[in-house]
């Protein structure tokens, strides 16, 4: 019972930053800004997700005795956790390069010193 | 089943509702990498529920599947980029 | 051997299921080789180099992830979350050369942008130097402070 509240409130912390994530892709106007909501708020509320199993198996391993099946889930979903920090940033940075190159600005920006550069390089050439 | 098990569940759910809402903007995107944005948004969303549903189900092999799930969604979206780029 | 280190420990951890049996072992041990040999050509030191398992760096890293990578990343998502319901932004892609090099301190460095404040790493050019979209710009050209914290000073001192 006790278990279960405390997993419950590491289970509501993620599914809100994960509707966050959901909302951020109406509410910003481009690519990018919808990226940093994309990116940072579903790797968080996935996280916390992850914790609450982190949790709950742990203490399932401490209250069951002798049964190692909690324990394996436990070190199975760490390194879940382990490989969803590494790729999700890796693959937005892809992604954000892969959109500048193919020439999707951003809309509204202030400077835009990579497109500059990208420009001036292309003067040289021609 | 106990209580956390019920609320894995019940979280598992609410994710997918998340999915369909992101519908809207991968029918909707103006350009190709707004949908590329929700397309990995998605796979982080559905490997989490995978995470989820291990527990309630109680087998350890749905983690494997979400481990490589993950994988396979990031080299699928590097593969993505780089077809964006230009490169394949 | 950082590689090889890296891939024994996860296969026995994922192979592992309340005890350990001699095969899983040599099975793991000739994974990891064949996986160390292949990836080591395209790595800089040699294949016996031990920089990368020195338990210095390891502890420093570890310190680094429950300190301020995860103040970090809280302060990121309540960040986007108030940008989200006020919704004052002011984006820009900036640059600034954080004179790191190593492709290891590199990747580290440009996750942690990405997941932490208000920053996205959009591009690195082959001299090192970051290109990074800002979601709040406050001058046209921001001091590594401003952009990424503490975060280039870490990842100098466990990568380099």
């Amino acid at each position: 019972m006790v278990l279960g509240i405390f997993v419950g409130l590491l289970l509501l912390v993620g599914l809100v930053f994960n509707c966050l994530g959901v909302a951020s892709m109406y509410r910003f106007p481009d690519v990018y800004t919808r990226m940093h909501g994309a990116t940072k708020c579903t790797t968080f509320g996935t996280l916390f997700t992850i914790f609450g199993l982190l949790l709950y198996s742990f203490v399932r391993f401490i209250a069951v005795e002798g049964e190692s099946r909690f324990m394996v889930l436990f070190i199975h979903v760490f390194i879940a956790g382990v490989v969803l920090m590494i790729s999700n940033p890796t693959g937005a940075h892809a992604l954000a390069r892969a959109a500048h190159r193919s020439k999707t600005l951003p809309e509204p920006a202030l400077v835009d010193v990579l497109e500059e550069k990208e420009r001036h390089k292309g003067g040289i050439a021609a | 089943m106990n209580m956390s098990q019920y609320l894995f569940a019940g979280v598992a759910f609410l994710m997918a509702f998340l999915i369909v809402m992101l519908a809207g903007r991968l029918l909707s995107g103006p350009t190709t990498p707004d949908r590329l944005v929700v397309l990995d948004t998605i796979n982080t969303l559905v490997s989490g529920i995978m995470l989820l549903l291990s527990a309630v189900y109680d087998s350890v092999v749905m983690v494997d599947i979400a481990i490589v799930y993950m994988a396979l969604s990031f080299v699928s979206t590097l593969y993505f980029a780089r077809h964006l780029e230009g490169g394949m | 051997m950082f590689v090889f280190v890296v891939s024994f420990c996860t296969y026995l951890l994922l192979s592992w299921s309340g005890k350990l049996s001699v095969q899983e072992v040599t099975i793991a041990f000739s994974l990891a080789a064949v996986i160390s040999f292949v990836t080591s050509s395209s790595s800089r030191s040699g294949f016996w180099s031990m920089r990368g398992l020195s338990p210095f760096r390891w502890w420093n890293f570890v310190r680094y992830v429950f300190g301020p990578f995860a103040v970090g990343l809280a302060q990121a998502n309540l960040d986007v979350a108030k940008r989200l319901i006020t919704g004052d932004i002011n984006p820009g892609i900036v640059k600034f050369n954080p004179r790191l090099k190593t492709d290891m301190g590199r990747m580290m460095l440009a996750n942690s942008i990405t997941l932490t404040p208000g920053t996205l790493t959009v591009d690195i050019d082959d001299d090192g130097v970051f290109y990074i979209h800002v979601l709040s710009l406050r001058s046209e050209n921001p001091s590594e402070e401003d952009i990424c914290g503490p975060f280039g000073q870490w990842a100098r001192r466990i990568l380099e």
